[in-house]
């Protein structure tokens, strides 16, 4: 048998194997276990003392809630907004539903960091709507301070996620589920809660969790709002300021992957059972949405302008602070200028253009790998592909600040050959990071373009006298180029905006990126237009890209963003 | 104790768009008929069953129960069951919560439930099933629970839409007499909707064959196919031989005719017929009323057609002949139990004979 085994397998493919693997263990799986060995060690034995110790120090174990409870309130408030949303735009049939539907993936070309500065402006102690509660009822609220701000910023960017899973959980309902339900006497509420409800749930949950993992995830948001008592600032204020030989960041570290994987495995869980709901689906030929009118209708707008507004307030902002001169104690700028776009466009040029380096370099990157990893999986005849995807799909749960610690640690203190220089000095080293971080979307993509090649597509060919070298380019090729494109353009626009690992890993000023370049323009009050400035760019690349994405993918308004 | 209802459609229309889906119906279904909707797809037969059913609102006409206009009472109050041509089982409910569902509605005593649900289950066979999930089913088992899910609720009209047509060939035999039996049990008004004519042949107690939104006869099985008032309706039940004859001469219960190939045909006159000389009509044969045998063979005198064989399909219980006569027109004819008797090889003469009887003539409209 084994005999019969080793004959099936092929060698060209195993060399392409181990290639692939060893670059995936290198940039993906070494760094984690060095992070775990640091922080489970004391003095090279095993050790639980660092964990004890973290969770006796008041600082570390309320971030720890904070965090918790964060992603908590995020997944919470972001239900309050999707779900009415998702059922209202499958469930209802009115002009203007895939209006609401575009709106409510918006929120998602919004950089959180981003959109923080310009809900402090509009929500802020001195922002727009305090100075108009100060003038009209003498009072104010302080909206945007500590934790409440993060929730508030984090909720309005992540909720789509949310919106999007439940809407396609929902919308793959088979209609004759609920008339079933209906011909057996339900209707109305009690209909959604023993039927419709049940059958959304496994996407809906999904998509809470992956909010869940982003909120873990989220450095910049926290650090913007200058709110440090998180994990995620936490494990980068102490490998920033106390160095990478302090054990308390690994251990936090450990903690967010632990956190993350827990939610990611729980995720995956839940959407596996989501396909129950699909079966049969088809040939009904029953509508899903119903016309409304009336009461019902004003009700449905009154519900999504409000909660759009809210979301889209961020975007407002930013695009107001780009052009102001002068925006401080004032509900509305005082004065506009263009002085912010040249100074990002003519003195600071870098920031755009190492970003759209860094960014193709890592959609090609990633493109390359996802289709190779992808090939092996679906037509390899080679041992282990299971560790393969598996490691391919792990970034999903490994948080940025996560992953650019590891870097540090393995690559800080080696000099490589004939550079004579670290990886992590050079700019190099961000590309990785992305393409690293990115692989599981790219390789995603990837796997659908190829598996929706039938092999009986070109063994069709094959049998009508082209030969495989005419197979690939007129068959295979055309058919998986679609899906390529659109994975490598939705790695490009998730690192266009990825915050996370690189302000940990940008070597010098110069090397910095878009998202880099924000994230210090916000540092001083006289760079918030500059960086406003640079983050309608960042938008911009992020709209832009989400649309040819979806064009590619030919489906609805963010189809990418799905689990 | 289920009380059979009588179902009265009036006018009944509805349109999707530009596409007229039920163009105007009037039909009555009896107490405890099995009433089916025979047509091919899209003739509308499934969107009558959902206007009764309540899911959807026809444009104008008439929908009463019992002599009760129902057109405005919602799906969830008009308690006919209905089965799903996909079954529409709920994949999170187990088998004992998808039949409990509709008790729970109406909100019975719990003891209540669970007595009529294990009754249920027992009528169609599933006992024992009660923990399993729908997607733990065979197709014949999930289709018995859709069916236990629906009587259980003791509706006045069971509406079954295509609900064979996702089974195998075996199961789905062993359904229809399932089916029939459970009627016949109930005494429930069943309205049934296939495009397989078997089906509806075996099962009904009276048939609406449609097409195109139209109803175009309402008959029993056998009036149906023996007794097709169009040749719409005698092509689409079982297959047929169409000829188009004139009428020559009438003789007491007999007319000559003769048809446009020119073959002499004696035709019996159906009661009511009052044909004028000249007249045409379409003559409708079925092929196993057709015999075939060898020119110095043939007996009949009458009603006797020349051709040469075509093609011969060997079925097992009998041949199918493809007979080209004069003129090119292609005659099928079946032959049963061909046993011990000679099997025609393509090429040869034939002579294609059959009673007066068996001609069944339609007016020309």
């Amino acid at each position: 048998m084994w005999n019969k085994k080793l004959r099936e397998i092929d060698l060209s493919q195993s060399l392409i194997f181990l290639f692939l693997f060893a670059l995936l263990f290198l940039f993906i799986l070494y760094p984690l276990i060095r992070i775990l060995y640091v922080a489970f060690t004391e003095g090279s034995r095993f050790s639980l003392t660092h964990f004890i110790n973290f969770f006796e120090r008041a600082l570390f174990k309320e971030s720890f809630f904070n965090s918790l409870t964060a992603g908590l309130m995020a997944v919470f408030f972001g239900s309050l907004i999707s779900l009415p949303l998702a059922f209202f735009t499958i469930k209802y049939d009115f002009k203007g539903r895939t209006l609401i539907q575009t709106l409510g993936v918006l929120p998602l070309v919004l950089p959180p960091y981003v959109g923080a500065v310009a809900l402090q402006l509009i929500l802020g102690r001195s922002g727009m709507l305090n100075l108009l509660l100060l003038e009209w009822f003498d009072t104010s609220f302080p909206f945007m301070e500590g934790l409440k701000g993060v929730v508030l910023v984090q909720t309005l960017h992540y909720f789509p996620f949310i919106f999007l899973n439940a809407s396609a959980s929902l919308a793959n309902v088979d209609p004759s589920l609920e008339e079933a339900a209906e011909n057996m006497g339900a209707h109305g509420f009690r209909l959604f809660r023993r039927v419709t409800l049940p059958l959304m749930m496994p996407g809906y949950i999904a998509g809470a969790l992956l909010v869940f993992i982003k909120v873990i995830d989220d450095l910049a948001t926290p650090l913007i709002l200058n709110y440090t008592k998180m994990l995620a600032p936490q494990a980068y204020l102490r490998v920033t300021t106390i160095g990478i030989e302090d054990k308390a960041g690994y251990v936090i570290c450990v903690i967010m992957v632990i956190l993350s994987f827990i939610s990611l495995w729980a995720a995956m869980k839940f959407l596996s059972l989501s396909e129950y709901a699909m079966i049969q689906r088809g040939g009904t030929g029953i509508p899903i949405s119903k016309k409304i009118g009336g009461m019902k209708l004003v009700l449905v707008w009154v519900f999504s302008i409000f909660v759009l507004g809210i979301s889209l307030i961020p975007h407002l902002g930013i695009f107001l602070l780009s052009f102001a001169k002068v925006w401080s104690f004032s509900v509305l700028p005082k004065a506009y200028t263009l002085n912010h776009y040249i100074e990002i466009f003519y003195r600071t040029p870098h920031f755009v253009k190492n970003t759209l380096l860094y960014c193709l370099l890592a959609a090609c990157f990633g493109v390359l790998l996802g289709s190779l990893i992808a090939f092996l999986l679906i037509r390899g005849r080679i041992f282990g592909k299971a560790i393969l995807d598996a490691v391919a799909m792990m970034p999903l749960a490994i948080p940025g600040v996560v992953l650019a610690t590891g870097y540090l640690r393995v690559f800080h203190g080696t000099p490589l050959p004939w550079i004579h220089q670290p990886l992590t000095s050079l700019w190099m080293i961000l590309v990785i990071a992305y393409t690293a971080r990115r692989l599981p979307y790219t390789l995603r993509s990837c796997y659908a373009a190829i598996q929706q090649i039938h092999i009986s597509l070109e063994e069709a060919a094959l049998n009508l006298g082209a030969n495989r070298r005419k197979t690939f380019f007129k068959i295979t090729f055309p058919m998986m180029t679609g899906g390529l494109i659109a994975g490598g353009l939705l790695a490009f626009i998730t690192s266009s905006v990825e915050l996370s690992s690189t302000i940990m890993l940008v070597p010098r000023m110069e090397y910095g990126p878009l998202s880099y370049g924000i994230y210090i323009y916000m540092q001083s009050a006289v760079g918030r237009g500059p960086g406003a400035a640079l983050g309608v760019v960042a938008i911009l690349l992020v709209a832009v890209g989400t649309y040819l994405v979806n064009k590619v993918f030919g489906g609805g308004s963010g189809t990418a963003f799905k689990l | 104790m289920i009380q059979a209802t009588e179902v009265k459609l009036i006018d009944l229309k509805k349109s999707f768009g530009e596409v007229e889906a039920v163009k105007g119906v009037t039909l009555t279904i009896e107490k405890g008929d099995f009433f089916t909707f025979l047509g091919p797809s899209g003739c509308g037969k499934t969107t009558i069953l959902r206007m009764i059913a309540g899911f959807t609102r026809p444009d104008s006409g008439r929908i009463l129960f019992d002599g009760q206009e129902v057109n405005e009472v919602p799906p969830w109050k008009r308690n006919v069951g209905m089965v799903f041509q996909n079954y529409a089982l709920w994949p999170h409910l187990s088998v004992f919560e998808n039949v409990a569902f509709g008790l729970k509605e109406r909100n019975l005593p719990k003891s209540i439930i669970q007595e009529k649900t294990r009754k249920a289950l027992a009528m169609v066979d599933l006992e024992g099933m009660e923990r399993r999930r729908p997607s733990e089913l065979s197709g014949g088992q999930q289709q018995r629970v859709a069916l236990a899910r629906t009587l259980v609720i003791e509706p006045r009209l069971l509406l079954l839409d295509e609900p064979l047509s996702n089974l195998d060939a075996k199961l789905r035999i062993q359904m229809r007499h399932e089916l029939v039996r459970i009627q016949k049990n109930l005494k429930i008004t069943t309205l049934y909707v296939t495009h397989d004519q078997e089906e509806a042949l075996i099962l009904s107690t009276r048939i609406a064959v449609m097409s195109r939104g139209k109803v175009l006869q309402i008959g029993t099985p056998k009036e149906i196919y023996e007794n097709p008032k169009s040749q719409e309706v005698a092509d689409f039940v079982g297959t047929s031989n169409f000829f188009l004859g004139k009428v020559i001469r009438v003789r007491g219960e007999w007319l000559d005719m003769e048809t446009d190939e020119g073959f002499p045909l004696r035709v019996r006159k159906e009661e009511g017929m009052a044909p004028a000389l000249g007249e045409k009509f379409i003559l409708n044969i079925r092929p196993e009323s057709i015999q075939l045998a060898y020119p110095h063979e043939a007996t009949l005198e009458e009603n006797r057609i020349e051709g040469r064989v075509k093609s011969s399909t060997y079925l097992g219980s009998s041949v199918q002949y493809e007979v080209e006569v004069e003129g090119g027109k292609k005659v099928k004819a079946n032959v049963v139990n061909p046993r011990k008797k000679a099997i025609f090889e393509e090429g040869e003469k034939v002579i294609l004979t059959f009673s007066s009887e068996d001609v069944v003539p339609i007016p020309l409209k």
